[in-house]
């Protein structure tokens, strides 16, 4: 019997649930505040969902009522992706070493 | 592009956000985590148009209002100032709940689009992923939503409890669960719109009982919640990227979830259940008679410094609220010409979001080498000679030691009493978040600085 494509993903799922828990625990506390900005940006890959559907109108009507959903997706992890990463960006340029001439 | 190389690049993206946490290790490769992160998201928005292959001019609206999102992401990402950090964090997670509802409400409408089947007619397990994704992440938008106007002050921080809700609760939870058999049924629009509006009901429901002190906590599995979210859309879409970050962002909100409550000592289900500080506090200021305060000024907040030859500063969301990182780090520039040692102590739960103050102390440019952890610097306040306390409250209760009686009895806190003084910046005597008196307010060795954290500040600089 041939095994569902279910059971690989699920596979997958299960592994990187692991693979989160001991990188996270690797984080150290004083980054926790990027670490939620920086997961934030990432999560908002589901922005591929978003333009699956938004492409999903036959050739000649751009906006059908599944796709307007996607283009409303589009602009929110639009926001959370660049928002999330720059604002990131700029947290951690913020955190620096003491002056060794000090 | 065919399917298999798209989905070894989709997975080529999720290693790169594993990489992009990992770096998070430390402060030195942290950067470089982040442009991975970039990295990994610019592929998968590439493969995703090079799958889908339709350049049409529904091409080019994705572009616009990629674009048009992404201006107002970077636009608020420049402005925001640091101290609004938590609502912004909160902000953002509540736009990845949305967006996953959006997506399943797409694919529910036209699952054609997205190889699921005909609409009345959609697998099975596609079915129920997408109930799932669409659930968790409508409970993430309208949860992340209330935490936002908790944390922006427009809505009370108190707590709002009433008879019965833990029943409603569990039962408007039991009733998801059989909407989704019913709807996996039936495959009826009308019940998968029911189970996204009582899905927004319950994300409201479960974060109206949850005070301020515990937006640590709240936050932290807001972030968990957006992730599984996300997983759940993965599977549906059968992505691989979606998947591995689902995965990732949901362990991480809930180490993170499970980080905070240590730090406070309760347990995720007192958390959830809410209700903290509303009523300890009556109980607690029955048999309260006036004690004695001993009470300073800037003048001699300065002159016990200046005699110090270590200095450990405490500081706490009060430093957040009065923006005073920036006149903390002039004081501490001041201390240190004079060769005082000082050092910066950070309880996990100070502030209203994991690593708040951390980011705050950045930002004044405050080395962190300079700042530790509670388990790192606890023992130093008994070597110390002035424990600073600027903004922060609970989490130096001495109580949380002495009185099994105390609600927060058992909790973590630093031991600021063991210092040779403790200079206290407040407004009033008025207690912390968690509803009780301090009794560190009280001690011999505790001079109280009554004034805002950062003009204090300021005017202890003047006279050192």
């Amino acid at each position: 019997m041939e095994i569902d494509p279910f059971i690989f993903r699920l596979s997958i799922f299960i592994l990187s649930i692991f693979v989160g828990y001991y990188v996270v625990w690797s984080v150290t506390p004083s980054l926790h505040t990027p670490l939620m900005s920086v997961t934030n940006a990432i999560s908002s890959v589901i922005i591929v969902g978003a333009i699956i559907a938004s492409l999903s109108g036959d050739g000649e009507r751009i906006f059908t009522s599944s796709s307007i959903y996607g283009f409303l997706a589009i602009i929110l992890a639009a926001v959370n992706i660049f928002g999330g990463f720059l604002v990131t960006q700029r947290m951690l340029a913020m955190y620096k070493k003491k002056k060794k001439d000090k | 592009m065919s399917a298999n190389l798209s989905a070894i690049l989709y997975l080529v993206s999720g290693v790169l956000f594993i990489l992009a946490l990992r770096g998070l290790s430390s402060p030195e490769t942290s950067r470089q985590g982040n442009l991975f992160g970039i990295i990994g998201m610019i592929i998968a928005i590439s493969v995703t148009f090079l799958s889908v292959g339709n350049f049409s001019s529904g091409f080019i609206y994705v572009l616009i209002f990629l674009i048009f999102g992404g201006s107002i992401g970077a636009f608020i990402a420049y402005r925001i100032p640091m101290t609004a950090m938590p609502e912004l964090v909160a902000g953002f997670h509540s736009l990845v709940g949305l967006a996953a509802v959006f997506v399943a409400i797409s694919a529910f409408i036209n699952p054609e689009a997205f190889n699921l089947g005909i609409p009345g007619n959609i697998k099975l397990a596609s079915l129920i992923e997408m109930a799932i994704g669409a659930a968790v992440g409508a409970i993430t938008f309208s949860g992340s939503v209330i935490a936002f106007l908790k944390l922006q002050g427009i809505m009370s921080g108190a707590p709002i409890t009433f008879k019965g809700q833990h029943y409603l609760n569990a039962l408007i939870l039991i009733s998801l669960v059989g909407l989704t058999y019913y709807l996996c049924s039936t495959q009826s629009s009308y019940l998968f719109w029911t189970l996204i509006a009582i899905s927004f009901l319950i994300g409201f429901l479960i974060i109206i009982p949850i005070g301020g002190a515990d937006m640590p906590v709240v936050i932290s599995m807001l972030n968990s919640y957006s992730g599984w979210a996300a997983a759940g859309i993965g599977f549906t879409l059968e992505n691989t990227a979606l998947i591995i970050t689902g995965a990732l962002v949901g362990s991480s909100g809930a180490i993170l979830s499970y980080i905070m409550c240590k730090g406070m000592n309760r347990s995720f289900f007192s958390v959830i259940l809410g209700g903290f500080g509303g009523t300890e506090q009556s109980t607690n200021n029955q048999n309260k008679e006036q004690r004695p305060v001993k009470s300073g000024n800037a003048d001699d907040a300065a002159f016990l410094m200046k005699n110090a030859s270590s200095v450990i500063i405490v500081p706490g969301y009060g430093m957040a609220v009065a923006q005073a990182q920036h006149a903390l780090r002039e004081m501490v520039d001041t201390l240190k010409k004079n060769g005082i040692k000082v050092s910066y102590a950070i309880h996990p739960v100070a502030g209203r979001m994991p690593g708040h103050m951390n980011v705050l102390l950045a930002e004044a440019n405050v080395p962190y080498d300079e700042v530790f952890e509670l388990e790192e610097i606890n023992n130093d306040f008994a070597n110390a000679d002035v424990a600073f306390v600027i903004g922060a409250n609970d989490v130096t209760n001495p109580v949380a030691k002495t009185d099994p009686q105390s609600p927060i009895y058992g909790m973590p806190v630093l031991d600021v009493e063991k210092c040779k003084s403790v200079l206290f910046v407040k407004r009033s005597l008025s207690p912390g978040y968690a509803g009780i008196d301090n009794d560190l307010f009280y001690k011999e060795n505790t001079l109280m600085l009554f004034a805002d954290a950062k003009k204090m500040t300021e005017d202890i600089t003047k006279n050192l």
